[in-house]
């Protein structure tokens, strides 16, 4: 394929090497070159937060983020969240709160909510919902998805 | 203050209980699959073609530039599917019925919406596909769109189809139109009624059309092997109606469409009508690849079903007591490209709440040059009660009744005829009514200047149809559930704890799968409040049906007759002799020493479905300069029967809630006057954010359905129901005028404050 680009990157905490044309964006790098799906499209014009990953310790729409960017960078993803020994507290909660249920938005939630808890381990229900205006839901009405980070910071707590 | 309700009369062991869903760790971990997830060898990516007009004959199609662009694999027009080579005489009576299916998947033709697919590529990557798909040359000559049900059924209007006739109360009438059906419903005699009335109110509504907004996008894969074996992994709530779609439209024999329901992420009726199926089908057979298509969101709004825009009149009388006397109805509903509204059932959900002596419903069907409409949620019944509750609204204000008091006058309960005919059976409506009326939201006044509070109910008939679940024991008393019921919103578990309750075994002794097309019986789609209540009723007779096995097998190892073997709470016993006991465990280790396994089987198709009411409870505030609402508070109270799930019934409960706070206060497709969308993106097409809500607080309310074992109602339809006259009453009573037409956003609400 013509026009390739090398890019050395750091996903997961896992040092990573693709190829990529300069055109495509770090959500179909990741999907369709890495084959790591549990990064979701909904949109694909940064208003949906289905995609959303950590990229240099910041929260971002991975469909607006083109994967030549990733270059020298530190990514993480949904598949990066839990740990051999279990589910992170984030996780647990959802699961625990039923704050899923077709569990399509589910995947950048949990990316969002964590990066919240932890620089905030202490938001209040509002910090909550503006945090996560960003992601949309169409099944939960967010009710329970807001339970379950309230949650989750007890949890993390403990 | 309390905020999730459970009013519940029947406790079970496993049944109403809050377990965490099978799936759910795949869920929250992100190694679920879904449809856009599939990965094949060879896998091509597909891109399709789609009409940039409303309204236009097709003059021509060039596809030579694309087939000739490196790297595409195929190129497919309506010309490829069978439809093209059939006449009239080949098909007979079907010839209309699949013209329009067909040519909804490709317009051959015609285009009669933007968005409308023309052409398709297969290519090595979704960026040379979408390159290709420009070089195709298409001809257009425009036609002006009939954009809406006033102006398509004007009698000059454009005409969408010249073979649609009306179906005129079932008479074909002999002029082409663009009204597709006129039906009705009568009961009584509206004019006694009318005269009966005290106060008699008439009114006009409109609702806008508005998507379902599914956060996953449709999706496809084919494989179209050479021995004509057709594979397809898809995002649906019925594998079973697509393979019968796919089989259809192509022909084909249905012993050889598989259809592998992927993970799903939203439908809520949009995910049933085949879109991409047929095309990466077709595509896979001439490229012999693996073909994977996916919608853009642009495309989802353009192509996949809103529902329908409606305009609609309420004629309403009532004596100064508060009875209503009579009520007279008018629904026009968009069906959108093709004839297919919900028109039918928001008729016959619009005074199903009420007792209404006489009454007449006359509705619509026509057809407008948008994407075909598609079920959302309890289709028909949102703008329905928009119309009907508001007008009981204005009637309660003008009579000064409490409106919860003036609906529990007229409410429907067991033994009420409703207009289309059926007879209630035991139903839910006055204790909902009574919880809404006993709840601390209803008793605390508002505390605000430009505050309302609207209250409103709703119904939906809940649905059965069919339904199998097949159950395999395994030698350590675990057994493997299979079910042809995409899990939506955590209906594994909730199946599967009607098994395990039957079973008198542990929730997690039983585990779910849902499996493809090939691999258990017909089950209908996952939607009209069904799957709980159906599905859940073919696992409690597979579950039975292993009992029977189980109890059998007892017989046979203790050498007795069948009579004498009794299972109760998960054991086996010997009527006459208790030395003679085994738990279900206990057998099971023995099943394969002594006969082989055993499964246990079922298809049903169960009709005691329980009807469904909800009553819900909003207090607005209207920003008097900018006209722009905000939700204070939210009460939904619902009859769920039985929460097999509680936490699944709310979330139920409060998803409706919000889609439909979505479609009373923003959401609405919105078009120029060449019939093109203008908002067809999530950042102008504004669906609610965590920001924009409070807590949805809920109510269970269980009045057990005779008609299935633990009482089960369907719970997922009715909470969109309420929301859009609730909230319309709400901002009517906070701005001192009347909301009648959808939705009412800032600009709608400061006009209709004047
Ligand atoms: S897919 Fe990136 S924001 Fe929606
Ligand atoms: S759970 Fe379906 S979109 Fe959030």
């Amino acid at each position: 394929m013509p026009g390739l680009v090398h890019v050395s990157t750091t996903i997961n905490g896992n040092p990573t090497d693709f190829l990529c044309e300069p055109r495509q964006s770090l959500l179909e790098v990741l999907r369709d070159v890495l084959g790591m799906t549990g990064t979701k499209e909904g949109c694909n014009d940064g208003n949906c937060g289905a995609c959303t990953v950590m990229f240099d310790g910041r929260i971002v729409t991975s469909c607006l983020v083109l994967g030549v960017e990733a270059q020298g960078k530190e990514i993480s993803t949904i598949e990066g969240v839990a740990s051999p020994e279990g589910l992170h507290p984030v996780q647990q909660a959802f699961l625990e709160n039923a704050a899923l249920q077709c569990g399509i938005c589910t995947p950048g939630f949990i990316v969002a909510a964590k990066a919240l808890l932890d620089r905030e381990p202490d938001a209040d229900e509002g910090r909550i919902r503006h945090w996560l205006a960003g992601n949309l839901c169409r099944c939960t009405g967010y009710d329970k998805i807001v339970r379950a980070v309230l949650d989750a910071e007890d949890k993390m707590k403990a | 203050m309390t905020s999730n309700i459970v009013l519940s009369e029947v406790e079970y062991n496993v049944v109403g209980k809050r377990h965490i869903r099978p799936d759910g760790v795949d869920k929250v971990t992100g190694r679920a699959q879904y449809g856009a997830d599939v990965q094949l060898t060879g896998l091509l990516q597909g891109r399709v073609l789609r009409s940039p007009h409303a309204h236009a004959r097709v003059i021509s199609i060039d596809t030579s530039a694309a087939e000739a662009h490196p790297g595409v694999f195929a190129v497919v027009t309506a010309a490829d599917l069978p439809f093209a080579s059939l006449t009239r005489d080949d098909l007979g009576g079907d010839y209309q019925r699949l013209k329009f299916a067909s040519n909804h998947v490709m317009a051959s033709d015609k285009v009669l919406f933007k968005g409308h697919p023309v052409a398709a590529v297969a290519a090595e990557s979704q960026h040379v596909a979408e390159e290709a798909i420009n070089l195709i040359k298409v001809d257009y000559e425009v036609i002006p769109p009939s954009m809406t049900v006033r102006q398509a059924m004007e009698p000059d209007a454009s005409l969408l189809h010249d073979d649609l006739f009306t179906s005129e109360l079932g008479q074909l009438s002999d002029k082409p139109s663009n009204v597709a059906s006129h039906m009705a419903f009568e009961a009584g005699d509206i004019d006694e009624g009318i005269k009966q009335a005290d106060v008699v109110l008439e009114r006009e509504f409109e609702t806008a059309s508005v998507h379902q907004g599914y956060i996953e996008p449709h999706n496809s894969t084919a494989f179209w092997n050479t021995d004509g074996q057709l594979n397809i992994w898809t995002s649906t709530q019925g594998p079973f109606v697509v393979r019968t779609n796919v089989a259809d439209i192509l022909r084909h024999p249905v012993s050889r469409v598989k259809v592998t329901p992927m993970e799903i992420g939203g439908g809520f009726g949009g995910k049933i009508t085949a879109y991409l199926e047929p095309i990466a089908a077709l595509l896979s057979k001439k490229s012999a690849r693996p073909v994977k298509l996916l919608m853009s969101r642009t495309e989802v709004f353009e192509a996949s079903g809103p529902a329908p825009g409606t305009w609609m009149k309420v004629k309403l009388g009532a004596t100064s007591e508060g009875k209503i006397t009579a009520a007279d109805i008018f629904l026009a509903f968009e069906a959108g490209a093709y004839p297919g509204s919900p028109v039918m059932q928001g008729a016959a959900c619009a005074l199903a709440c009420y007792d209404v002596p006489n009454a007449r419903i006359n509705g619509y069907d026509v057809v407008v040059n948008k994407p075909k409409t598609a079920a959302y949620r309890a289709p028909g019944s949102p703008q329905a009660a928009f119309a009907v509750e508001s007008v009981i609204d204005e009637i309660c204000e003008q009579l000064g009744v409490d409106p919860v008091e003036f609906r529990l006058r007229n409410a429907s309960r067991e033994g009420v005829r409703r207009v289309e005919g059926p007879v209630f059976r035991r139903i839910g409506l006055v204790e909902c009514l009574e919880a809404a009326r006993n709840h601390d939201h209803y008793k605390m006044p508002l505390n605000g200047p430009n505050q309302g509070r609207g209250i409103a109910a709703g119904f939906w008939f809940n649905r059965g149809f069919q339904s199998a679940v097949n159950i395999s024991v395994n030698p350590d008393g675990t057994v493997n559930l299979i079910e042809g019921s995409v899990d939506i919103g955590g209906s594994r578990a909730s199946i599967a704890q009607q098994a395990a309750e039957t079973l008198g075994i542990a929730y997690e002794d039983v585990k779910p799968t849902v499996v493809d097309t090939d691999s258990i019986g017909y089950t209908m789609v996952t939607g009209g409040s069904r799957t709980t209540f159906a599905t859940g009723w073919a696992a409690i007779e597979a579950a039975e049906d292993v009992k029977m096995q189980m109890v059998e097998r007892a017989a046979k190892i203790w050498d007795t007759p069948v009579e004498d073997v009794e299972y109760a709470d998960g054991a086996l016993s010997h009527k006459s002799d208790p030395e003679l006991r085994m738990t279900f465990r206990e057998l099971a280790r023995q099943l394969l020493g002594t006969g082989g396994g055993i499964t246990g089987a079922s298809n049903v198709d169960p009709t005691g479905e329980g009807n469904g009411f909800g009553v819900h409870l909003v207090d607005v505030e209207v920003d008097p300069d900018t006209g722009k609402v905000t939700i204070l508070r939210y009460t939904a109270v619902q009859d769920a029967g039985k929460a097999i799930h509680p936490s699944y019934v709310e979330g139920q409960m409060q998803g409706g809630v919000v889609q439909g706070i979505g479609w009373a206060l923003n959401e609405e497709y919105f078009f120029n006057d060449q019939g093109q969308m203008m908002n067809s993106s999530f950042l102008d097409y504004r669906m609610p954010t965590a920001l924009d809500l409070p807590m949805i607080d809920t109510v269970i309310v269980e009045v057990a359905n005779p008609g299935h074992p633990y009482g089960v109602r369907g719970v997922g339809e009715v909470p969109i129901v309420p929301p859009l006259p609730a909230i319309g009453c709400a901002i009517s009573h906070a701005i001192g005028n009347r909301i009648n037409r959808l939705p009412a956003n800032p600009g709608a609400v400061l006009e209709a404050m004047g």
